[in-house]
């Protein structure tokens, strides 16, 4: 078995290990949102839904800031992501691509190698945001047994790989595709804007418009936050004036469509890499 | 053609409109140092850019080591290693661990990997510095560990795309001293590029010059040097402009070449006297200021064929 993506990942790991300003500065955006965005935000909640709703008896009502806690989450998983794409855009700009892929290792050893380090990453940062969301009064967890979080945590280790290898795989095709730093950076600015907006990372999707609705349905984010909220506030809670109901049904379509999401786009970024010959 | 190890036949090579490669032929027989020789822009990193499998063969084909490049890279990755002719370094990593990443990525077993690193840093003299950034090492010491990065993989042919760019005599000496002892020892092939035509001229077995896209002469260095003529003047006089003209049209003089110290007369054989010489040239009221025989070297090679003055090379 070929093992080059070790040497890969061991690369990036060492050099993300030194980045210290690079993980504070990656840490604090997610922490500003849940700090600036959920405490503001948790004031007014109260004004916005007085009355349209009542929570039903069977779902656990939460607070603001424990629904957006699943949404800063998938989305410091997407920008950590997408951002690590660039790395082998500078690979490829610095000429250090063509030293690899002269090598009698195959390329798709780069491919495995940067995506393990990116879901390690997310995974560091899935972890301390999740902490931090704790400390910030974010009602994760709750009620659950201690057999329950055991599980809860594994099922969100494992959605967490799902959807940022899916994630690493699209941004590593744009970092290979894009000849041009500031290009690739805009491309993933592009993406990350109606990848975030158009999803339930602050708000109920229910609420909207149509077209937004179907850019939801085939948003791996917002399938991605459906499987956090299950697994850190349960099947069927109420909050935002909102009944989610994601039960186990729910968790498998989002199981589902991650799993797409990442086959294919591993599949293509598969096929990118083998076929390019502009390093 | 027994034993080449590499085999090129009518490779040709376009950047869109700019023809780089054209419809060139050569082999390299196994064991050998192959100097690959012209001024800029000739088209040496194309081909060997083509020959390492990171350019997609256009038109003719390549063999290395039995394997052709253009059905089965990977193959022919697993055959070769390169040293390329730009700096092409991470910023952030460390000497060893630049070199650690180069021999994972050639799964080197991890005792070869240690001792290899071990050794070339000795041979570029980086040993007291492995934990020292790339970003913060000189042009020099950063070419070096790029050489011992393309040294760390005994290949069965090792690429060196103008290696010793900007390294100063002594490190040249010691480069040279390991490259000619797995050449030896371990009989992997080199092809080489240089601009160093001293370097060429002791170093290798084989020499081909290749100018705009085409290949110009091949041969060892005593056959191109007796292939130019046997011997060279070297004049000064009052007119050089009408005196090669004159001189040209000599039946003994093959080629006449200008530079801004005289002329450079290239002799078919060597029955051209001194004196009649002169005598041609009074015969046109033109004195002689100075007149020097000299021997052919690889530069005069490199001018005759290439028409050009070797091109002072540009530290990266
Ligand atoms: N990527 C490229 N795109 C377009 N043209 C190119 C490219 N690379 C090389 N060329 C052109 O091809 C020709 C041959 O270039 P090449 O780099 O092979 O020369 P070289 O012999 O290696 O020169 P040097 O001694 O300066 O390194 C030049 O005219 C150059 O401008
Ligand atoms: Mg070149």
């Amino acid at each position: 078995m070929p093992l080059g993506f070790t040497a890969i990942y061991w690369r990036d790991m060492i050099k993300f290990a030194r980045s210290k300003a690079m993980i504070f500065l990656s840490l604090l955006q997610p922490v500003l949102w849940l700090v600036f965005y959920g405490i503001s935000m948790s004031n007014n909640t109260g004004l916005f839904f007085a009355g349209t709703s009542v929570a039903p008896p069977d779902a656990i009502t939460v607070s603001y800031m424990t629904f957006i806690t699943s949404g800063v989450i998938g989305m410091t998983i997407l920008f950590t992501c997408l951002y690590s794409g660039q790395n082998l855009q500078f690979d490829k700009q610095y000429g250090l691509m063509k030293t690899i892929v002269v090598s009698p290792m195959p390329r798709s050893q780069i491919l495995i190698g940067t995506t393990l380090s990116g879901i390690t990453k997310c995974l560091i940062q899935t972890t301390i945001i999740t902490l931090f969301g704790y400390i910030l009064g974010a009602q994760l967890f709750a009620g659950f047994l201690l057999s329950n979080i055991i599980t809860s945590a594994i099922g969100l280790i494992l959605f967490s790989i799902l959807f940022s290898a899916g994630l690493m795989f699209l941004s590593n095709m744009i970092g290979l595709k894009v000849n041009n730093h500031d290009v690739s950076q805009a491309i993933m600015a592009l993406l990350t804007l109606p990848l975030f907006f158009a999803s339930n990372a602050l708000y109920p999707a229910e609420t909207l418009p149509f077209t937004m609705k179907l850019l939801c349905y085939v948003n791996p984010l917002a399938y991605f936050i459906d499987s956090v909220r299950y697994f850190t506030i349960g099947p069927n809670f109420y909050a935002f004036g909102f009944n989610y109901q994601i039960g186990l049904e729910g968790l498998l379509s989002s199981f589902i469509a991650l799993g797409i999401f990442a086959l294919v786009m591993f599949v293509l970024a598969i096929f990118v890499i083998k076929n390019i010959r502009d390093f | 053609m027994k034993d080449a190890i590499i085999n090129v036949e009518g490779l040709s090579h376009s950047y869109g409109k700019t023809v780089a490669v054209d419809n060139i032929y050569f082999h390299v027989e196994e064991g050998q140092i192959f100097s690959f020789l012209g001024p800029n822009g000739a088209g040496k990193t194309t081909t060997i850019n083509l020959l390492i499998t990171l350019l997609r063969i256009q038109k003719g084909q390549i063999t290395i080591s039995g394997v052709n490049v253009a059905k089965n890279p990977d193959a022919v990755r697993r055959n070769i290693g390169v040293v390329f002719q730009d700096h092409r370094l991470d910023r952030d990593l460390t000497i060893w661990e630049t070199l650690e990443f180069h021999g994972k990525i050639h799964s080197l077993p991890k005792e070869t990997r240690r001792q290899r690193i071990t050794e070339l840093l000795n041979i570029v003299e980086l040993g007291d510095k492995r934990n020292a950034f790339i970003k913060n090492l000189s042009g020099g010491m950063k070419r070096s560990v790029e050489i011992a990065r393309g040294l760390l993989v005994h290949p069965k042919v090792l690429f060196l795309d103008e290696p010793t760019i900007g390294l100063d005599t002594k490190a040249r000496q010691r480069i040279w001293h390991y490259i000619k002892q797995i050449n030896r020892e371990e009989n992997v092939t080199v092809f080489l590029t240089t601009h160093y035509m001293d370097e060429a001229d002791q170093y290798s077995h084989e020499i081909c010059i290749i100018d705009k896209g085409k290949i110009m002469a091949n041969g060892s260095s005593s056959s191109l040097k007796n292939a130019i003529g046997k011997d060279i003047y070297h004049i000064k006089t009052t007119d050089d402009l009408k005196a090669s003209q004159i001189l040209a049209n000599l039946p003994e003089i093959s080629h006449v070449e200008k530079n801004s110290n005289g002329l450079l007369l290239y002799l078919k054989n060597n029955e051209l006297s001194a004196s009649k010489l002169v005598k041609s040239l009074t015969i046109h009221q033109i004195k002689l200021g100075n007149l020097n025989l000299l021997k052919p070297t690889l530069d005069d090679v490199f001018i005759y064929y290439t028409g050009r003055k070797i091109d002072s090379t540009v530290d990266a």
